[in-house]
């Protein structure tokens, strides 16, 4: 429409954003963490079955732009690059709203010989940085097993739980649509629906996610002994901000795993999507030990300029594009 | 009917649910960055008039409801229902009481109302926003008082009844916006 030809963003947010792509850059520079600008554009893509990327033809064949820059950090890590960060563009489709653009700006990094709760850390820290320049304001920040939070809200051990009542608690939060879900559908719906508004103000991190939702995470025991992912994820104000791993080394579980997401692609009619081969040869060859997480940098914005929408935060939403 | 999918909903769209027709208020998408997407709506259902909330998995499409909103002209009630005509083909609608509703106080006959018509049947009626009713019972009138404030109850035509100042009598004609229920004027006969 011709009225949208001005941005959604204002002048002085706009040099806020640009102070804030600087920042981030400033603080990987003094930790010598070193920036790589990896490729959007390229032949495979990631597998997630809740992930769609943007499928485009280049020169007659599928070139897809990239969800996330992880696979191709992971080649790099796997190359010896050491400690990396990326701060760039990814593109996921269908993905729309008040706190989405299909297009939007992500940083992306890795620390090696780290633990995903020295990673953690870290964030605090980068986050604790950029809302207290300025202003003597603390954030508070606050560290909860996923299991123990999910638990205190609902009732239910998410790592024990029959699936039917798990089922039954998810179409009591919604609707009868969900009686059939599988568990990790139910738990996303139960977490964002009734876990997520009852989280404290600040950064939350919550950590040992689901088993079923380990995504490239390894896996552990918990304190309880129970088989957990060492995943983390990070919410400012109840927003859902960055997600984190303990990376899975083991190329042969990684398979199994993209496998699986291929079985279920099928079984919801979802396109195909091939297995990353380059990223596997990688992870044969040896990925370091590390962890890594990857933040949305709109998201953080919306957050220090008080913003309702993401529209308020970049120069052209994609309803201005 | 047309189904509606998750990525078509909208505010003002009508859809079935549960046997109901609903209007969409407010429609946000929600995706948890490696989770499954999905719409939390709020709705009101059009023949209660309560608003309930739902979440949709992305994907998930509805039925759409047979409704719209039409200007019709109110005729009469015979005791058991109240009758509207569309201006234009001279069609008439029977209205229920309950279709009727909170419309029923400010009804004169041949005012223009607008009429929602769910599978061409009256489902609610919305008075004109504003009407001129004649009073039929109050307290006497104090003339010379209409610079003090102070209000009296007065019945109209219609069986409403509302606070007006202490002047008006009897036999005077009022203006009433019928969305808050307020005296706007005296209307000069």
């Amino acid at each position: 429409m011709a009225d949208h030809w001005q941005p959604g963003i204002d002048p002085s947010s706009l040099h806020y954003r640009s102070e804030l792509l600087q920042s981030l850059r400033s603080f990987f520079q003094q930790r010598q963490v070193l920036e790589v600008d990896v490729p959007v554009l390229a032949r495979s893509t990631v597998t997630d079955i809740n992930i769609e990327s943007i499928n485009n033809l280049v020169s007659g064949s599928s070139g897809y732009l990239q969800t996330s820059p992880e696979y191709f950090m992971k080649r790099l890590l796997a190359a010896g690059s050491g400690d990396i960060f990326c701060l760039g563009k990814a593109f996921r489709d269908a993905e729309s709203g008040r706190r989405h653009n299909p297009e939007f700006t992500m940083l992306e990094w890795y620390r090696c010989g780290w633990d995903e709760h020295q990673l953690m850390d870290e964030v605090a820290e980068l986050i604790g940085q950029l809302v207290s320049s300025g202003t003597d304001a603390q954030l508070a920040v606050t560290k909860l097993g996923y299991g123990e939070c999910f638990k205190s809200v609902l009732g239910v051990d998410p790592h024990s739980a029959e699936l039917a009542s798990l089922q039954q608690l998810a179409v009591n939060a919604s609707s009868d649509s969900w009686a059939q879900e599988n568990r990790a559908n139910c738990l996303d719906l139960l977490f964002s629906l009734s876990v997520e508004p009852q989280l404290p103000d600040g950064l939350v991190f919550i950590y040992d996610y689901p088993a079923c939702q380990a995504a490239l995470a390894q896996l552990h025991l918990n304190a309880q002994g129970q088989l957990v992912s060492r995943r983390f994820e990070v919410f400012f104000n109840s927003m859902e901000l960055a997600n984190g791993y303990m990376e899975l080394t083991d190329a042969v579980q990684q398979r199994q795993r993209f496998e699986k997401d291929a079985e279920q692609r099928s079984a919801h009619n979802k396109p195909a999507i091939a297995i990353d081969e380059k990223l596997m040869a990688a992870l044969d060859s040896g990925l370091p030990a590390c962890a890594g997480v990857a933040l949305g940098v709109d998201r953080l914005l919306m957050h220090l300029l008080g913003a309702d929408s993401i529209d308020q935060v970049m120069p052209f939403s994609w309803q201005r594009c | 009917m047309a189904s509606y999918s998750t990525n078509e909903f909208r505010s003002g769209l009508k859809l079935m649910l549960d046997g109901d027709p609903c209007s969409i208020l407010e429609n946000e998408f929600v995706k948890p960055g490696k989770g499954q997407a999905f719409s939390r709506v709020k709705l009101r259902n059009l023949k209660s008039g309560r608003v309930l909330e739902k979440t949709f998995k992305s994907g998930e499409s509805l039925e759409g409801a047979d409704v719209i909103d039409m200007d019709m002209q109110y005729l009469y009630e015979d005791g058991d229902f109240w009758y509207f005509m569309e201006p234009d083909t001279f069609e008439q609608h029977q209205a229920s009481e309950q279709a009727v509703g909170e419309a029923l106080k400010w009804l004169r006959e041949q005012d223009i109302c607008v009429v929602t018509l769910y599978n061409g049947a009256p489902l609610s009626v919305v008075p004109p926003n504003h009407v001129e009713l004649e009073i039929v019972e109050t307290d006497p009138g104090l003339r010379g008082d209409t610079a003090q404030g102070g209000s009296k109850p007065a019945k109209l035509v219609t069986g409403a009844v509302v606070k007006v100042p202490l002047f008006l009598d009897q036999g005077d004609v009022i203006k009433v916006d019928t969305r808050t229920g307020e005296y706007q004027g005296r209307v000069k006969e």
